[in-house]
Order: C-alpha cells, then structure tokens, then sequence
C-alpha cells in the first residue's frame, strides 16, 4: 500500500474527444434510436468520463495502492473471517464457460453449472447438519431475511390464512397469499440477544416480526432464566430465537442444548446466524445443536472474497420438513441417467416455481432474486471446499480457535479480557488495561494502522464500552501473530510514554483521521455536488 | 472415536497443507500458551451430545491441478454449452474491456472489507463516490447510494421505502409490466413487511394508463412501481404519472436498464423520486445470472430514507480531500430494528467493474452500445416478420433492444432446434411467445444465421 494519496477522481483526468474502448462498426445501420419519439428520449448526453485505456488503467491502479487488502497484510477483522482468498478459486471463477453462461439457457445446456449449485448446497448441508440449503440469498442480511422468512412460511402453514392462497412449486399450499393480516399472524415475535449483530433485529423488522431482547449474563452468554421468563409470557407468540454460536464474543454458549429444546418446546423455531460458523468446522454442527434453519456467509467461512464490501453470498438451510419453504428457483436432482456401460451421470433440473398468475398479485412462490444468486461467489466457495477435502476442513475450526486463543492470552496482560476462559474463532478485549492516559480502543485501532495492520472490529459488540474484537483465522502463522502482538504491546507502551503519538494516529497512511460530521452534515456523494454551482 | 489431530510433520503421512501455515512446533508451543495440550481441549466448553464425531461424508481434498481437471470436465461444452445469446429478460451479453476483468482481480480491491478504516481505504472510497456520481448521472437524480444486491432486492427496498415514507397510504401499486421476476421478489418482501400491493394490468404490453389513473384517482398510494424499458422490451411513454403520484405525497419507481440510460429519457426526467434496476449490463459478465449489481439512486429529499451504504467527501486532519461511508444513522448496526433496512454490504466489487466500464466507454461509447444493440434488435426483428412466420406481439410500440414475436408451432422445439445449432434464441414468455434481445456482441452475420435457423425449423 503506498503511503501517500493519489486523490483524483476519474472525472477530473475527462478530456473532451478521448475514447478507451473499439467496438465493431460494420453493422445494419437501417435503424437507429433517432426514431424514438423525443418524448422518450433523455435531453442531454450523460456527462461520463472521456478517458483513453491508459489514464483509466493508471487511475484505477493507483486508486487500489491506497486499498488494504488480506494479500497485503494481516486483517485481524473480528466477525468478518478475513481468511485467504485462494488464487486458484479467481480462475475458476473466471472460466469463459461460466461467465458466459446466460440464467434462462435451457438446463440441459447447464448441467455443469447447475451440478455445481447442487453439489456446493449438498456440501453445506453435510457441514451444518442440515437437510436443504437455497444459494440464491446474496449476503449474510441477504441470508438472514430469508431464513426468517422460511420460519415465517412455516407458521402460516400451520395457521390457516384469510387471505387467498396459493399452490408452492411442489403441489402444496404456498404461504404466500398478501399483505396485511396474512396467517401465521399470531407467532410474530422474534427472540434476539442484546448482544447479536446490528442485522439480526433489523432483518426481522424487514420480515415483519417484533423484536424481543433476550439479556445476556455478565460472562456474554444468554441469561437462560430470561429467556426461559419471556417464553412463559409470550411463548405462544414466538415465531422464533435467532442466535448466533459462538456468540459475538467469541464465547460458545454453553447452554445451547437447553435453550434450543426451550423455545422448541414454546413451538418456535431456532435461527442459526452462521457468521461464526468458522470458529465449529470440525467440531459441532448446527443442525447437531437443534438449530431448525441458518445461513451461511460464504465470504467468511468459505474463502471467497470480499471484495470491499461485496458481493457475498449466504445460503439458506433447513432442517428436513422445511425444505418447501424455500425460495424459487431450486435446483434439483432428477433420476440419474444410465449409459450402456452402466455408468451414471446425475442429471439436474431447475424449479422455476409458480409465477404469479395473470393480473394478479401474490398466489407465487417466494423468490429473493430473479436468478439463482451470486453463482461466481458460489464457484469459488465449491473450489474452496473441494481443495480442502473432509480430512482438511476439519482443521480450519480448531485452528483459527487456537490462534485466537493464543492471541488472548498473550495480549491479557496490557488489553483487558472481560470474559476469562476460552474464547473461539476471535477474542473480544475491552480496550487497554490501563487507560489512564485516555488512549481508547479508537486510537489503538488507527495506530495499527501505521504499523501495517488492518484495525480489528472496534466498538462491537455494544456489551463493554471499549470493545476490541480480535479474528486471527487460521491461515495466519504463528510468525505473523508474534510480529502482531509485539506491535500491540508496543502500541501498549507508547500508550503510557507518548499517548498523543497513539491519539493522533495515524501519521504513516494516505489520509489521516477524516470528520465524518462534515460528512454527514452537508453530504457531497457526487461529482457532481463538489464542483461550484456555476459550472453544473 | 474421533480422528486425532493429525501430526504436522511426519506423524500421519506427513500431513500438512497448502492454507494452513501450523508446523509441529508451532502448534506444540502456541497450546502451551494457551495451557492445553491438545486443539480439542479448546471445545472442552462444547456440550458432548452437541459434539460432532465422525468425519464429513465430503470428497477427498483435490490437488490443484485435479481441481482444475474437475472444473475442466464440468465446462465441457457435453454439460455446459456456450450460446450465441439472444435471451435477455433481465440478463444481457454485452462487451466489456479486458481492463475491466483485469483491474478487478487486484487484491487491493478484490481481498479488502468494507471501508470501514477510511485510512486505509481510500481506493475503494473514491470508486464508490465515481459510482455513485456515474449512476445519479445517468438516472437523472441527486444521490446514488453504494450499490445492493440486484437489480430485484433493490426494487424491493424502493416499496418498502415508499411505504416507510407513506404518512395514511393503503397500497403500492406495481406495473403487470415490471419482470415477473422482480414482481416475484417485490411480492415477497411486501408479503413479509405487510405491504398490500395492487397490480396495473397491462394493454398491448404497456401499463394500462386508464386503469392506473383509476386507482390514483382513488387516493391512498403510497407509490407506484414501473419499468422502463418494460419487461417486454417496450420503450413506455410514463409522462403525467409523477405528478399524480406527488399529489398523494406518494413516490414513483422506475426500474431502469442503465445501459439503455445514454438514450433514454432519465427516471429523473419523468419525475421519478427512486431508480433502481440491475446493473448487469454495464461490463459484468453473465455468470448464470449473478453477481450483478443492484442500483438505486433518489431524490435529495428522500436522502435519509435510503437503504445502503452511502460514501461521502470530506477532509481528513491534513487538510486533504478524502471520502467516507456516511449517514450511517440510517443502518442497521446503529438503529438495528429501526434502521431503513436490514441490508449491510453493498455489491461493492460489481459496483468497480461498472465505474471501470463507464471510465472507458464513456460518454460515446455508451451511446454507441445502445445505438448498436438498438440496431441489431430492428434488424433482426424486420428479417423475423419478413419469413412470414412471426409476428409483433405487441404491434406499433417502440422497443428498444428486446422484443416479442409470436409464432403459432411449438416454441419449446423452435428453441431447442437453435440451440442444437450454437444458438440461445431468446426467452419464452408465453405459450405463443417469444422474446429476443441483441447487444452489440451480435455480429450481422449471427442475426442472419439465427433468422435462417428459426425461418427453416419447422415446429
């Protein structure tokens, strides 16, 4: 990463009269946009950049040496799962004959593709011990809301509906009827932990459910007597309790079992929020723990990228019995096809489900895409999965839980550990020992920065004022650890003997420390808006 | 029983692997920090009956060069066919520049997080703010946020916005006319959220204006939902329903194909409040149909009713000009339930490779993609009529690159004749009906061949 700002924005390096790209001139000109009613056509041109190849290749080049990413340093990001990013999952991601590939081709002229969808989705349920997943979700939230969605469809299966309903793609009563007042009304509460993830309440709000927070112990975990009060009172509304484990502390829950038989015994179901499903390969499974449906962020525990934000990809599972109330399109395995020399090969098709019939609205199924998701993000997590093998994917839990734990016990002394015991996949400190010199969780995180660190997760989870939210992953070695957690002692140090050096931070980055409520007080979130209002 | 740790170095076949950096030393003397003597000792907290003890029924792990073998076999054209496409219906085969592929697969930006560290992310800051600029410009509105998830989610969230910014509305209505699709996905979410929606029929493949004036007439709107061009390809004329709509404070939605945009008149020129629509066509590949990338852009009045991330310009402590994810009170992991969605990435990668896309075709070259693909959808479509066989669907509309034809024999064999000839012939989109698009990737010669093949079958 370089260390000085490149700053421009394409716009400004625009020339009029520059072009950086050739495209085929000799076609049928008999017919251009020109016959359009001028009604129907826009008044002035787009103002886009006019750039040759070159000054777009160079702006974008530079633009990414002032970018942080996993290949170039140590990105102890809690809760992400910052793991490798394997080479080899981008070319085959990349294949011609997957990026060419077109959603509506007929699925006999697919199989491979759909083969990959149906084997990755076979793949997850083995890990999580489940019975079905849906790929199509797009990220973890994306995951989230489907998932209580299948919860949802669940209940109204189980409540008869007064509004009209109609068929699911397999012959049964869909849920989906529409708006206001559909079945299932009477379980619409959600039980959520004060300590789960900012998605959780809000994709149950999205759903349409009400959140209830369940407390946590001092030690991070579910009060189990809380929980075990709010089911007395409002059990009979409860559509289900979404839980993360381990929590987002980085604590497995020891009462899982107990709490899993609870709410079932209330008549709700479990939601699993695979976003620390890293810390258990090899170890437990979901669906072992009476987790009824999940998702899974395929951009943690399987390997692909981020991508600075996206796209990701957060299949869906169930429990056997769900499988129904799953999203359309599924893919299906249909009977295998014999050949004479009595080899099999599987063949795949693909449940559109039920459009909705003409002039009419609701009597679908339930669909959270037009297509099948993010395919390219799922190539690259098959990959993934089928490099390590079953006698390497069980490694990756223990190994990032050891990682994690040593990182905790070798920074207890100058961070303070609010939870003693063993943590998992990522450890959580409450800022510095000692904080006598004001030095907070913020000015640690940006200090890393001028170390070569990407900043841990500060400030989440919300249960301690100075959280500082540690995820090693196991590919990182105990090299790379050590350097990190010399430098964290150090940042220690210089906490007591130069605290302005640490609440200054950072000195050695492209920017310094930004004022977000000039940000947000007049927001400029365009070119165009930068630029004085004479010119526009 | 389960499997012990397998030893690093020597032990069980020497077992080490090619993501997991550990030797025998290092695990020995990392547990003994830790005060346990074995990785298992660390889920001593896992209840036993929750513990799982036999090996995963998954394959054998794969050498890289076996991996590729697979993927190889997999793509064999006997599984998985290259088409000459002419199915669109939502996902279309454009060109876009080797530098696109190529800028994306930089780690820089392909391994980041999301630019939380404003420091240490000022590469992907600065693409966001282009795309966001690169997308407000070409739908005509103020603010564009970072991008979502598709061009469906992202009709989703606009209903949901309009609903949320409704004070006394009773419904939403929804264009017969937006892809049945995205309609699926919207029906959905308004199912969940508690959203009564009312569907517009449709008239010769276009909204039906008098029965949408009816129902505004009724009051009570808290938005109207349409496409543009439609479902069917259809370049509709939406002029006098902002008005109407803005009359009942509710929004109106246009659910754009941004690639048509360097021609079209702009959702902000009809007087649309929301744009959103899939950005597939701006330089990502097809890859079954995704990842794309959901955009949405609004007015600046509904700035702060907007899902998604949003980056902003500021300054940093030295003065310098610098960009930030901001309004972030909107989100979710600062209002939890009562943030404006639950939506916490964007679809920032796919959002790079249409900033990169826009930077080199610019101004021009996406008004030449348009003119070329318009081009070749009349071309193919006058030499369809000329054989006699087809017929216009929806006669005397104008379209853009996309149409419908209607062909009496079977249209289940018609497709699958062409395909036996390299050719994906368009999409079905009724008993009778067939739908076509053309991009610029087309050449003369495929439309002549693709005309030959559907004018000979005889179904």
């Amino acid at each position: 990463m370089n260390r000085t700002l490149y700053g421009n924005l394409i716009f400004e390096l625009s020339k009029k009269g520059r072009k950086g790209y050739s495209l085929p001139q000799d076609y049928d000109r008999t017919h251009t946009t020109a016959e359009l009613p001028e009604a129907l056509r826009r008044k002035d041109a787009a103002r886009l950049p006019e750039c040759d190849e070159l000054t777009v290749v160079r702006h974008y080049t530079n633009l990414s040496h002032n970018n942080f990413g996993v290949n170039d340093g140590f990105y102890p990001l809690g809760s992400c799962t910052m793991k490798y990013n394997p080479v080899i999952n981008e070319e085959i991601a990349a294949m011609k004959a997957f990026a060419g590939l077109h959603p509506l081709q007929p699925a006999e002229t697919c199989q491979g593709a759909l083969e990959v969808y149906y084997n990755l989705q076979q793949s997850l349920a083995e890990l999580a011990g489940l019975s079905e997943f849906t790929l199509n979700p797009c990220a973890g939230a994306h995951g989230e809301l489907t998932g209580l969605m299948v919860i949802r469809a669940y209940h109204e299966s189980l409540t008869p509906s007064p509004s009209p309903v109609g068929e699911g793609s397999d012959g049964s009563e869909s849920p989906l009827s529409h708006g206001r007042g559909a079945g299932g009304e009477a379980r619409s509460k959600v039980l959520i932990p004060d300590s789960a993830h900012g998605t959780n309440p809000a994709s149950a709000a999205v759903c349409g459910l009400e959140v209830v927070e369940v407390k946590s112990l001092p030690d991070g975990t579910v009060d189990v007597d809380h929980l075990r009060q709010l089911l007395a009172e409002i059990g009979d509304q409860v559509a289900a309790m979404m839980m993360t484990n381990p929590n987002t502390l980085g604590i497995f829950e020891p009462r899982v079992l107990e709490i899993t038989e609870m709410v079932h015994k209330a008549g709700g179901l479990m939601y699993y929020d695979g976003a620390n499903l890293n810390a258990l390969l090899g170890e437990c499974r979901p669906g072992d723990m009476g987790f009824d449906v999940m998702h899974i962020n395929l951009h943690k525990t399987f390997s692909t990228p981020h991508g600075g934000g996206g796209p990701g990809s957060g299949p869906v599972g169930v429990r056997k019995g769900l499988e129904k109330f799953l999203p359309t399109p599924r893919v299906k395995l249909v009977a295998p096809l014999s050949s004479p020399d009595g080899d099999t090969t599987p063949m795949f098709s693909i449940d559109w489900g039920k459009e909705a019939p003409s002039g009419a609205v609701g009597g679908a199924s339930t669909s959270v895409g037009s297509f099948f998701g993010n395919f390219g993000v799922m190539l690259k997590a098959y990959a993934y999965i089928l490099t390590l093998g079953h006698e390497n994917v069980k490694m990756v839990g223990p190994l990032a839980t050891l990682n994690a734990n040593y990182i905790k016990e070798r920074l207890r002394d100058d961070y303070l550990l609010p939870i003693i015991g063993l943590c998992k996949h990522e450890v959580v400190f409450d800022g510095l020992v000692d904080k006598s010199t004001g030095v907070t969780t913020m000015d640690v995180a940006k200090r890393l920065l001028d170390y070569g660190y990407h900043a841990p997760t500060i400030y989440f989870p919300l249960l301690f004022h100075e959280s500082l939210m540690i995820e090693p992953t196991e590919n990182e070695s105990k090299e790379t650890i050590d350097a990190f957690i010399d430098v964290m002692h150090k940042i220690a140090a210089e906490a007591k003997s130069d605290p302005e050096l640490v609440k200054t931070a950072p000195h050695n980055t492209p920017i310094g420390r930004v004022d977000d409520v000039l940000a947000a007080k007049q927001p400029v979130t365009t070119f165009w808006r930068t630029l004085p209002s004479s010119s526009l | 029983m389960r499997q012990p740790l397998p030893s690093l170095t020597g032990g069980v076949g020497g077992w080490s692997f090619k993501y997991f950096p550990h030797t025998e030393e290092d695990l020995q003397e990392m547990l003994n920090a830790c005060g346990v003597s074995s990785v298992h000792d660390l889920f001593a907290d896992v209840p036993e009956a929750a513990r799982f003890k036999r090996e995963y029924n998954l394959p054998q792990a794969l050498s890289e060069t076996d991996l590729r073998l697979f993927f190889e076999q997999l793509t064999h054209p006997l599984s998985t066919q290259q088409l000459i496409c002419f199915a669109g219906a939502g996902c279309y085969d454009h060109y876009a520049p080797s530098v696109v592929q190529n800028i994306i697969e930089r780690s820089e930006f392909l391994t980041s997080y999301t630019p939380y560290q404003a420091e240490i992310s000022q590469g992907t800051l600065h693409y966001i703010f282009e795309y966001q600029s690169m997308i407000a410009e070409l739908t005509g509105l103020d603010i564009s946020n970072a991008s979502m998830y598709d061009g469906a989610t992202a009709t989703a969230e606009a209903m949901m916005m309009a609903w949320g910014n409704a004070k006394k509305a009773t419904r939403v209505l929804v264009s017969e006319t937006l892809d049945p699709k995205v309609r699926r996905v919207v029906d959905t979410y308004a199912h969940f959220h508690g959203v009564p929606l009312q569907l517009i029929p449709a008239k010769n493949g276009a909204l039906d204006r008098e029965a949408l004036d009816k129902e505004l007439a009724e009051g009570g709107v808290a938005g109207v939902i349409v496409q543009q061009p439609n479902y069917f390809g259809i370049v509709e004329d939406y002029t006098g329903i902002a008005e109407v709509v803005h009359e009942q404070k509710g929004i109106f939605v246009i659910n754009a194909n941004p690639s048509d945009l360097a021609i079209l008149k702009t959702p902000g020129e009809w007087g649309a409040d929301v744009a959103v629509g899939e950005g597939q066509s701006l330089g990502i590949p097809m890859t079954f149909g995704g990842p794309g990338v959901g955009f949405m852009a609004c007015t600046e009045k509904l700035i702060r009713k907007m899902p998604g991330r949003i980056v902003g310009q500021t300054l940093d402590n030295r003065g310098q000009r610098a960009f930030v994810l901001t309004l972030q009170a909107r989100e979710q992991h600062i209002r939890r339930q009562k943030a404006t969605s639950n939506i916490c990435s964007n679809q920032s990668l796919m959002a790079l490779y249409v900033t990169i896309y826009l930077s080199l075709m610019g101004k021009e070259g996406l008004r030449e993609v348009a003119e070329m693909s318009y081009a070749g959808a009349h071309s193919l479509c006058d030499k369809l009529l000329t054989t006699g066989k087809f017929r216009l669907t929806f006669p005397g509309q104008p379209f853009f690159n996309e149409f419908c034809v209607d062909y009496d024999g079977d249209i289940d064999a018609l497709l699958d004749e062409a395909t036996e000839y390299g050719y994906l012939a368009g999409v079905k989109v009724g008993e009778k009906t067939l739908m076509l698009a053309v991009t610029e990737q087309r050449t003369p010669e495929e439309i002549e061949e693709l005309c030959e093949i559907l004018d000979k079958a005889n179904h």
